[in-house]
């Protein structure tokens, strides 16, 4: 049997399969369907100092092999997360990644003092939802907006800190590295790519927020290419994510380069992915003579 | 565990009107589980999003799903085309349903076109107490109407264009029910504008209305914020999800201004 944990910038994971932050909410949903403990980990809900109400509806849209979103953080803020939900995710024998987001620096800076003595596992910096007016993603496009939120973070947390990247950028490696030279203890990417719909009867966009988050399999080639690009940029470890569906997109994620995926549209289509990626994985180890499934990690040989 | 996947088989499927289909399946675990007002969330052929459907019948105790669904775009119409025999991946039963209290109690139930479906487990649970007020676009959209006759239920049909029983719409054919009838509960599930007047009515009277929301799903299951409708409590207003916290709202917890 190989040996699945992987070490994530300190953190044990019992195998290198994460839910993806919102698309998993705090775990208690998919928990009805497989217990929760069988992950890695759970990248919660992105959460924010206040409570958030969120977008109007509607909120999704089907593309080809994929979807956009537009939910816009709706979350029960942070005060909640500890009372209420990190209490729960802590019994259930996974990582509990905290997924923080907020509209100014100091906003991140709070949540990042609030979160320092909690039992989070690890901190995931959002800076790359697109469907929020303020913050978000306009923080993670900027080399120098990235050092200087990584930075003020890092300063204010003993948690390990994974910065969440987003794909809307010119240069992805030149991101990562101002991440990784502020403080970065991983990195996790792809967050979706903007994208619009249009019903043509209406003339008027699907979503009522106009634009929303494209992620599905429609990105996973995109995905592993950043992947591949960041790895060879840094040297903190990468977590893959972006249309990744099934086992075989885990292991050609994790040989681009990544240390662990996030798995997150997948689960609509099929809520049982995480488990069938799990259990994949740990064949396709077994299969080809690895010790360890963190082994797997950056052995692409390139042309 | 309360939700499964599981692969049910079509047994029975037939075309009730023009784009509305009629499936009668194989799903032993949901529909064991199942209560009325809940949904399935069905995954059809290549397409990322499976596509919720309210559950029209059930009967666990020869493991039989029924689900009635109108063709709206490629994926249900990819689930028109399936044959007996074949395998249907279902997720549920899913959200919470219809309040049923007393089978004695006097229940309207209003549904609009394809709303229409998830109004039969009430009508089965009320039986000869059961008004089902169903309104259509008009004749050749009719659907269920023998199903809620069978069910015991009286039965009121609308039309838009008066093709078919009453020419009007079913909040007219509701408020003289409500006029000449006891009623102490009111079910419905439809067009928007069609269930806020519905609302309207039942609460004027001072009746429980319970309204059956529709939105654009993700997951389904509550995790991804993707379908919420506006509520409003004491509290004030929230956006609540339409998949967990409902489908089924009491009418009063909804914000039809939003």
């Amino acid at each position: 049997m190989p040996d699945m944990t992987v070490n994530l910038c300190g953190v044990a994971l019992k195998n290198p399969v994460i839910a993806a932050s919102g698309t998993f909410g705090y775990g208690m949903e998919y928990n009805e369907f497989y217990p929760v403990s069988r992950l890695g980990g759970i990248s919660c809900k992105g959460t924010t100092l206040e409570e958030r109400a969120g977008n109007h509806a509607p909120r999704i849209a089907e593309t080809p092999a994929g979807m956009l979103n537009s939910v816009g953080l709706q979350n029960p803020g942070v005060e909640a997360f500890l009372s209420v939900y990190l209490p729960w995710l802590k019994q259930q024998g996974t990582a509990v990644i905290a997924n923080i987001a907020g509209n100014s620096v100091e906003d991140y800076c709070a949540m990042a003092e609030r979160l320092h003595d909690s039992d989070v596992d690890l901190i995931e910096l959002n800076i790359s939802c697109p469907n929020v007016r303020h913050g978000g993603v306009n923080f993670g496009t900027s080399c120098d907006s990235v050092a200087q939120v990584t930075g003020e973070v890092k300063k204010r947390c003993g948690k390990p800190l994974m910065v969440k990247l987003t794909p809307n950028v010119t240069s992805i490696g030149d991101i990562a590295a101002a991440a990784e030279a502020a403080g970065a203890d991983a990195l996790s990417l792809i967050n979706t790519l903007t994208g619009m719909r249009i019903d043509i009867r209406t003339r008027r966009p699907i979503l009522h927020n106009n634009t929303g988050g494209l992620s599905g399999p429609a990105v996973f080639p995109v995905a592993v290419r950043m992947v591949r690009e960041v790895y060879k940029r840094v040297k903190v470890p990468v977590v893959g994510m972006g249309g990744v569906s099934t086992w075989e997109d885990a292991a050609e994620m994790m040989i681009a380069g990544a240390a662990a995926v996030q798995v997150g549209t997948a689960n609509f289509r099929d809520p049982m992915a995480c488990v069938k990626i799990i259990d994949g994985l740990e064949a396709y180890a077994g299969q080809n003579g690895l010790k360890s499934i963190a082994e797997l990690t950056g052995t692409l040989t390139e042309w | 565990m309360r939700y499964t996947q599981e692969t049910a088989k079509l047994l029975n499927k037939s075309e009730l009107a023009h784009g509305i289909y009629s499936f009668v399946l194989s799903a032993p675990a949901i529909a064991g589980a199942a209560s009325a007002g809940q949904f399935v969330n069905v995954l059809c052929g290549g397409y990322q999003l499976r596509r919720p459907i309210s559950i029209a019948g059930f009967d666990g105790g020869l493991h039989i799903l029924r689900l009635v669904f109108e063709v709206r775009g490629k994926g249900t119409a990819w689930l028109a085309e399936r044959e007996p025999g074949e395998a249907i991946d279902l997720v549920g039963p899913l959200g919470h349903g219809f309040p049923l209290a007393d089978p004695s109690k006097k229940a309207a139930l209003v549904g609009g076109g394809i709303g229409t479906p998830p109004l039969l487990p009430p009508a089965r649970f009320y039986g000869a107490n059961a008004t089902a007020i169903t309104g259509f676009r008009s004749g050749s959209a009719v659907i269920l109407q023998a199903d809620f006759a069978a069910a015991g239920a009286k039965t009121v049909l609308c039309t838009d264009d008066g093709t078919a029983g009453f020419h009007g719409f079913t909040t007219q054919a509701l408020e003289r029910h409500l006029a000449e009838n006891p009623c102490d509960v009111v079910y419905t599930c439809g067009p928007r504008p069609m269930m806020r007047g519905v609302a309207r009515l039942a609460e004027e009277r001072g009746i429980p209305c319970y309204v059956s929301m529709e939105e654009r799903m993700g997951c389904g299951v509550g995790a991804c914020l993707g379908c919420v409708c506006q509520t409003k409590d004491k509290d004030g207003p929230h956006r609540t999800r339409v998949c967990l916290n409902g489908p089924v709202f009491d009418s009063r917890e909804v914000d039809w201004d939003a």
